[in-house]
């Protein structure tokens, strides 16, 4: 991994005193608590925390597809406007997402081409002639190391768990957004392909210049893939640092204990601190 | 070396599927587990390792079925008992069996004391409630567990609680062997550790005799078992002691599995994560050759018209795979 | 869907639902098409027993012919039920002074034996109601005993005088198929004189159209309201929510009849019941609706649809409907069903359609209720208008549980 300085460059996207809560009166639930982030530029960060930590609901504040309660997330240095769905169109072309379960992700009355298809349209390319379009979207299989002559007129579940990711990223490949937010975009598929899955978004970071958030409960994958780590408890960040700082000299008690709950293979796992 | 507690040999198992095809989930795995030992056996989704853990019970019902093999338990074959003697003779007292979501299987409206009566009157009608109270009481507090569960309702517990309470129900006979399926890939880290813990207090204090640990996360089995195996469309593909298989890995398969590994530990960066490409072969019509050879690196034609038989290598070591012991090592450059 | 249709048709609940169905839907489609007849037009008295009918003055126009057959004796043998005969000996040992070894076995000499032996006095203990019974065998029997011929005389115009027409000796008979005019009423006729299986095979098919109208209204409805009220959420669902609750509160049967009720009798034909029964019973498939739509708004792929930046109709039409579309369809289903069997409810009231043109299932219950046709016994007026019911709730329940099987995966065997 490279870790590049990365003071120099500006956020693209921050968020002030983002706050969520569910529900009202006695039901009220925080699942977000006046949370502030920076995530620069070319970065990979990382929000890892354990279920019910609030980093999906974060992670759906971030992609507006829900709102937020309170606070303020900036795009690009300027506060975010999604009140019409227009300008959510256009936020979304900066901003995009893979998600977790690649089974349930797709629907699964459309066909492989419709996927790809939405994208370039999405991208203004709706009047491309058909041949530039099936050259954009052959460009985006082979990207994923798929072939577009053997997904067309195929369904998304014919495919493998781990195909299936590769055409999210194939996606992804096409829109070619500022941001990509992956929520845990290898916990269902086997450790074999997560390492595919892994060297191909990092193929497209380096491609197209752009900033991944990766959510994540997995703290060694966490480690291995991002600069900065959040650390995230119960709707708050305990723990924000470059991964090394982090993971090797934590700081926060919970960070401490997360860490050490995690089985290792070099060094000893110590089951009497449970 | 010990009693061997469970011995398996060459055993096959099918599923039938909906549309009446067979699909060969076990395809003739052999193992032996001495007292006292645990072990791993890890794979990718579909390997069969679930089926596996299923099969060794002896206790067959549709989809699953028996084709050949036998299964000793401390002796005992029971391969060709029907599934009502496994049920009244096997379970619970010989083997012990937690499947994944085991703590979604209680029954919301009973207290936990209830269960464990259950499952001692299920083998003994006569023992009093007191009795059951007093020897579940004993047998919570040196797991760890708060007495005061035992009156309360599973709703009550949280999730890590819940499947250590399950643990502590299935092995309340103290079974010879247990088979424990993912037991704790559903819940997180902390609670993760705190079964691990209770599983490895049952087999110190001698509640179980023997072990075998099925789980797809690697680190988890490197830290919790003695020996492991490492399955591949329904065979084994090589198995050794923990540190042999993560560090002296034989088989390509294997190798790459253990290149795929994730801890957040120093160096951890500093490593290329090796990706398998491909997919499984099909169990329903498994190939004649080396089942890996479509995706093997190595692979040579031969590979992929004759199938290798396991290599016994000496010391519990054996892989399956055409290449020697000096070839593989030079193909992945070690000394 | 070619290969869901497919699965339908392998699970035998299903099979044996549809088989039935169209069954019904044959003899509802295929009978009015071949009788061009009006199928309320009068053709008897009322309540005639299922059977043939053929014209006696043909009959006795018709070639005859002399059979040697014992003719007596078979009357007897079929009118002289063994009830009869008990009470008959019981009567001629009570108070005929007879011993019952004196009694003769055989028919014929037996009823000779009892007319001679009976006798029309006042006897206490005897009811009245059996006294009449008594009196009423024996005038039958007499009659069955008689072998005289019979003469057919027309009367001269000028004279006033009988003049012997034609003779019909005792045992003479007629071939059924020399008798030119005949008609047969399958399943008799209904009180007011009617063909009653003509008329059930129309009132099925009309039945079935209400049905068909009232689920599609039902189920339009229900699905608009369930999809924006689950989609939406918020203060469109809460409104929905209550005006759903409100309906379900308030039984749709109560609130069936009130509407019927207050609709001029006149002006309440089977389109308008069929569209009162439609708007009163959706508060099902709303909130079933409602449910599927909430689980499915937060799943991945809607949310993946709306980062694509599609409208929100779009998401709607595309990644809702299809997955709720296997639900939707079984619940049409139901309300056909449950529409039939609400109509025959509101008719038997005196609320369903109010018409001289068409006859509905519930309509011939009700006709049949009105003219009291299960007190005299007539079953044919009542019992294939139940049974049809019956089929065709039954089967288009049969249908619905069978394509349950083969959209939920887990009900699979």
């Amino acid at each position: 991994m490279v870790v590049t300085n990365t003071t120099e460059r500006k956020p693209c996207l921050s968020g002030r005193g983002v706050t969520k809560v569910f529900g009202f009166g006695n039901q009220k639930t925080v699942a977000v608590d006046h949370v502030d982030f920076d995530f620069r530029e070319g970065d990979i960060i990382s929000i890892v925390g354990e279920s019910g930590s609030g980093k999906t609901t974060i992670s759906k504040m971030i992609l507006g597809l829900i709102g937020v309660t309170e606070g303020e997330i900036f795009f690009q240095g300027q506060p975010r406007d999604i009140k019409t769905h227009r300008k959510k169109q256009e936020y979304w072309k900066g901003i995009q997402a893979i998600f977790q379960d690649p089974f349930a992700t797709y629907n699964m009355f459309k066909k492989i081409d419709e996927v790809l298809l939405d994208c370039i349209n999405m991208r203004g390319g709706k009047n491309l002639p058909k041949e530039e379009k099936e050259r954009l979207m052959t460009e985006a299989c082979s990207f994923v190391n798929l072939k577009y002559a053997e997904l067309t007129n195929k369904y998304p579940f014919e495919l493998s768990g781990g195909q299936m990711q590769r055409l999210m990223i194939a996606r992804i490949f096409l829109l070619k957004p500022k941001i990509l937010l992956a929520d845990e975009p290898t916990s269902m598929i086997d450790a074999c392909s997560r390492a595919t899955i892994l060297d191909m978004l990092l193929k497209l970071r380096d491609e197209i210049n752009m900033t991944i958030v990766f959510i994540t409960h997995d703290i060694g994958l966490a480690y291995y893939v991002s600069d900065t780590i959040y650390i995230m408890e119960h709707g708050k960040f305990v723990e924000v640092g470059k991964a090394d700082d982090v993971i090797l000299n934590p700081q926060a008690p919970y960070t401490k204990r997360l860490i050490s709950d995690v089985p290792k293979i070099h060094e000893e796992w110590d089951l009497s601190t449970v | 070396m010990g009693k061997i507690m469970l011995d398996v040999k060459d055993l096959k198992t099918k599923y039938v599927t909906r549309f009446k095809e067979d699909v060969y989930a076990v395809d003739g795995v052999s193992l032996q587990i001495e007292e006292g030992k645990s072990l791993g056996i890890a794979g990718e989704s579909g390997c069969g390792k679930s089926t596996l853990a299923l099969s060794l019970m002896g206790y067959y019902f549709a989809p699953l079925h028996y084709m050949s093999g036998s299964i000793e338990v401390d002796g005992r074959n029971i391969s060709n008992m029907t599934p009502d003697q496994v049920r009244k003779s096997i379970l619970g007292t010989e083997i012990a069996y937690i499947p994944q979501a085991a703590m979604n299987a209680l029954n919301p409206t009973q207290k936990i004391i209830r269960f464990l009566e259950d499952v001692i009157h299920a083998h003994d009608p006569k023992v009093s409630k007191k009795d059951i109270y007093d020897m579940a009481k004993e047998r919570f507090e040196i797991l760890g567990l708060p007495e005061s569960v035992l009156q309360k309702h599973a709703v009550e517990l949280s999730g890590g609680m819940k499947q250590r309470t399950v643990i502590a129900i299935s092995t309340i006979l103290s079974p010879k062997v247990l088979i424990a399926d993912e037991p704790s890939s559903a819940l997180d880290v902390t609670s993760q550790k705190m079964v691990i813990k209770m599983m490895r207090d049952l087999m110190e204090k001698g509640f179980i005799k023997s072990m075998i640990f099925i789980t797809h996360e690697l680190p988890l089995l490197y830290n919790v078992t003695d020996d492991i195996m490492v399955m591949y469309a329904g065979q084994i593909v090589e198995k050794g002691t923990a540190k042999e298989m993560v560090f002296d890995s034989l088989h390509p398969y294997t190798y790459g599995l253990m290149g795929s590994i994730i801890v957040p530990e120093a160096g951890t960066r500093d490593v290329k994560l090796t990706a398998i490409p491909g997919t499984p072969p099909n169990l329903k019509r498994p190939p004649a050759g080396c089942r890996f050879a479509d995706r093997c690196k190595y692979a040579t034609p031969e590979c992929k018209a004759f199938a290798p038989a396991m290599k016994d290598i000496g010391g519990g070591r054996a892989y399956r795979c055409s290449m020697s012991l000096e070839q593989l090592k030079e193909v992945y450059g070690r000394d | 869907m070619k290969n869901t249709i497919n699965q339908a048709f392998h699970s035998p609940k299903f099979v044996f639902g549809f088989v039935i169905f169209a069954i019904m839907l044959c003899l509802a489609i295929l009978v009015p098409a071949f009788s061009k007849a009006d199928p309320l037009a009068m053709q008897a008295a009322a309540c005639y027993r299922p059977g043939t009918y053929f014209s006696i003055a043909d009959a006795i126009e018709a070639k005859k012919y002399n059979l040697k057959m014992d003719i007596k004796s078979h009357r007897f043998d079929k009118t002289l039920t063994q009830e009869d005969k008990d009470s008959m000996v019981e009567w001629l040992v009570k108070f005929g002074n007879v011993e019952e070894s004196e009694i003769p076995a055989d028919a014929e000499e037996f009823v000779v034996f009892w007319i001679n032996n009976y006798k029309d006095i006042k006897i206490k203990g005897l009811t009245n109601a059996k006294k009449q019974y008594y009196r009423k065998l024996t005038a039958k029997l007499s009659a069955m005993l008689k072998t005289s011929d019979i003469v057919i005389a027309g009367e001269d115009p000028d004279t006033g005088e009988l003049i012997e027409e034609n003779k019909i000796e005792f045992n003479s008979f007629t071939n059924v198929n020399d008798v030119t005019v005949r008609k047969t009423f399958l399943l008799g006729t209904d009180n007011f004189g009617r063909d009653e299986f003509i008329e059930l095979c129309h009132a099925v098919g009309t039945s079935l159209k209400m049905g068909l109208l009232a689920g599609t209204i039902a189920t339009i409805i229900g699905l608009i309201l369930g999809l924006l009220s689950g989609y939406l959420g918020g203060i469109v669902d809460d409104i929905i929510v209550f005006i759903t609750n409100l309906f379900t509160v308030i039984p749709s049967f109560v609130l069936i009849i009130l509407i019927s009720f207050s609709v001029d009798q006149s002006a309440r034909g089977v389109l308008l019941v069929g569209i009162i029964i439609g708007a009163t019973s959706w508060t099902w498939t709303t909130r079933s609706v409602r449910s599927q739509v909430i689980s499915l708004r937060n799943r991945d792929h809607v949310n993946m649809s709306k980062l694509s930046g599609h409208s929100l109709i779009r998401i709607v039409f595309e990644d809702i409907l299809p997955y709720i579309a296997s639900y939707v369809v079984m619940a049409f289903i139901l309300q056909i069903s449950s529409a039939i069997l609400a109509e025959a409810q509101l008719s038997m009231l005196g609320l369903g359609p109010a018409t001289t043109k068409v006859a509905t299932l519930g309509l011939m219950m009700n006709w049949a209720m009105s003219a009291q046709t299960p007190l005299a016994g007539q079953w044919w007026a009542f019992l294939p208008v139940i049974v049809s019911i019956a089929l065709v709730a039954f089967s288009l329940n049969l249908m619905n549980t069978g394509l349950d099987q083969v959209f939920n995966p887990q009900l699979r065997d």
